[in-house]
């Protein structure tokens, strides 16, 4: 009982994370960089949605697409502004750099939207499906279909079409890629458009497991959706859905069956036992070091 | 004539630190500084020692490590609680500086722990690894039943006193620029430049990052027990995520070359909010903007305006 309850919540909290953590994913993959502001759109995302809802009174299903849209706006706009200048530079310069973008946006919002945690609108009023003596919320089951269509489609999307070719080529080798002729730029742009609308729509369904947001919120669930990623081995998409919904799924039965407040402890010191046995994390190429 | 200068530049070096030292005494002694200005001397020493001791790693090594605010966390409460249980019974001077070999050495061994097997992965693996490593430790500071919890460790004995963190970072500031022109600091910066090559120069990559790594971390427990015997009062929070960025952007903004720039810039970071303040609430907003403009000028090939390539032409 408790653990079906677990189970659900786990792989609630797991898409979540399998939606942040393509984000991380791709980006790393084709741009070479750790987006460390990827977590704060994420708070873009939620944050918009509360301001849409409660300010202007929008209808919450409209309120997701307009976030998403402003999400996008925002990932493209950080990626020509500050990524793109830094393109052939240490990825040391770009980690600080995007250190520099979360700082921003997290002090913007602030500035804007006050410091203290608001209230997420509730969106789903459906009531609970009952099957048996386990009780499905409808929030949750909804999370969980629309984490696994959006999967789909960007699966089908990076492994069926001509631009996710393109993706995959620019992955491999960029130089390569360029010679043949793949506009790498609008190809890093549209990673970076992918990325972000996966993380509005994560803010969105963060927004309604957790009830709260605020200018913060975004960087607990980005640094565990980066350790997913990094679990399921950062570069593959295949990887970061499987890291997410385990990181997801640890989490939760460890905050059920031994310690809420260790949670975070044992979470990560799995992810380093998983390093340790497997380097290049769970579905992550081994590179070979070319002299 | 070489072994001259150096000799020379060392002393030379020597006089200012003293000369330095002697004027910031006084300065505070007579109550010419103000307060705030003389609490702020505390940071800005922390803040040098924790830089210079991640440069080691960061800068000579190459190696990315994003949980440097857990071994300073380690070495504040190890420190910390040995004080604490030590006050009646060991003198001041004793104890202090036992209390600094405590929190270094805890540090050390921790680092060592996770080193033994951390150096089979490269490069993001590694910052992850260290990463996961500074919440982990955050999370156990908070739960464990002798820390205090998360209402904090109280009552440290308030030992850190202004000469003894002056003469700390100077130590810290040699001992980092002798290592940079060591034999060890020349293997580092080999294996930093190309990791291949060093090793088949001979020199023992994995043997080498383990001993950066131990040096950066009993550094930066120095640091933590310096912050605990100040402050007197540890919570688990200080030592966050944000903690060991902040340390990081310092060093990267110092450019990762030397020592003496890496200092520089921990004493500009930290005073730079202090200036700011008369922004109120887009102080972090401000400084933000500088980081990434810095980053992005830093890391642009500027074209030289067409007046000055003429003259140069013409010359």
């Amino acid at each position: 009982m408790a653990f079906v309850i677990a189970m659900i919540n786990g792989i609630n909290l797991g898409s979540i994370y399998a939606l942040i953590a393509l984000g991380y994913t791709m980006v790393y993959g084709i741009a070479k960089m750790l987006n460390f502001a990827h977590g704060d759109v994420i708070m873009a995302g939620a944050l918009s949605v509360v301001v849409l809802v409660q300010q202007f009174h929008v209808h919450p299903a409209l309120s997701i697409f307009i976030s998403v849209i402003f999400c996008v706006a925002l990932g493209v706009l950080t990626e020509k502004i500050a990524y793109k200048p830094l393109r052939n530079s240490s990825s040391l310069s770009v980690l600080i750099t995007a250190i520099g973008v979360s700082y921003l946006m997290q002090n913007l919002a602030q500035i804007l939207f006050g410091s203290s945690l608001r209230s997420f609108p509730k969106v789903f009023r459906w009531p609970s499906v009952i099957l048996g003596s386990v009780e499905f919320k409808m929030d949750r089951v909804i999370t969980i279909v629309v984490t696994f269509i959006l999967m789909f489609f960007v699966l089908w999307f990076v492994y069926r079409t001509k631009i996710g070719l393109a993706m995959r080529a620019v992955a491999q080798d960029r130089e390569a890629a360029m010679l043949m002729g793949v506009p790498i730029d609008r190809i890093i742009s549209i990673t970076f458009a992918i990325g972000a609308a996966l993380a509005a729509v994560a803010g969105f369904f963060y927004g309604v497991a957790y009830g709260f947001v605020g200018p913060y919120s975004g960087s607990m669930p980005g640094i565990k959706a980066f350790t997913a990623a990094v679990f399921g081995g950062i570069g593959s998409i295949p990887g970061a859905i499987l890291g997410g919904f385990l990181l997801g799924l640890a989490e939760s039965m460890v905050k059920t069956f031994i310690s809420s407040e260790l949670s975070d402890a044992i979470v990560f010191g799995l992810l380093i036992v998983v390093l340790l046995i497997k380097p290049t994390g769970l579905l992550g190429k081994e590179i070979r070091d070319k002299v | 004539m070489n072994h001259l200068w150096r000799k020379k530049k060392f002393f030379l070096g020597g006089l200012f630190t003293l000369l330095l030292f002697v004027l910031m005494h006084s300065l505070i002694q007579s109550g010419l500084v103000s307060r705030h200005i003389q609490s702020l001397s505390v940071p800005v020493g922390l803040n040098m020692i924790l830089a210079l001791s991640l440069f080691l790693l960061v800068g000579m090594l190459g190696e990315l490590s994003l949980g440097h605010a857990g071994f300073m966390s380690i070495g504040a409460y190890a420190g910390g609680l040995f004080s604490k249980a030590m006050v009646q019974v060991i003198p001041v001077w004793i104890r202090f500086p036992l209390a600094l070999c405590v929190g270094a050495l805890v540090a050390a061994l921790l680092a060592l722990l996770l080193s033994v097997p951390v150096f089979r992965l490269k490069g993001d693996y590694l910052a992850i690894v260290t990463l996961a490593f500074g919440e982990i430790v955050r999370s156990l500071v908070i739960n464990l039943p002798f820390t205090g919890g998360a209402a904090g460790l109280k009552g440290i004995p308030k030992d850190t006193s202004f000469s003894f963190l002056y003469w700390i970072v100077v130590f810290t500031i040699w001992l980092t620029m002798w290592i940079y022109s060591s034999k060890i600091g020349l293997e580092w910066r080999a294996i930093r430049d190309n990791a291949i090559a060093a090793e088949a120069c001979g020199i023992p990559v994995v043997s080498r990052k383990r001993t950066a790594f131990v040096v950066t971390a009993s550094l930066a427990g120095v640091a933590g027990v310096l912050y605990s015997h100040h402050y007197s009062i540890l919570t688990a929070e200080v030592f966050g995520f944000n903690r060991s960025i902040e340390v990081l952007v310092m060093v990267v903004l110092g450019g990762l070359e030397s020592a003496i720039a890496t200092a520089v810039s921990a004493f500009f970071l930290t005073i730079a909010p202090e200036m700011l303040r008369f922004l109120n609430q887009y102080r972090m907003l401000i400084y933000s903007l500088v980081l990434i403009i810095v980053m992005i000028g830093r890391n642009t090939q500027w074209e030289k305006p067409k007046w000055f390539q003429q003259r140069r032409e013409n010359a």
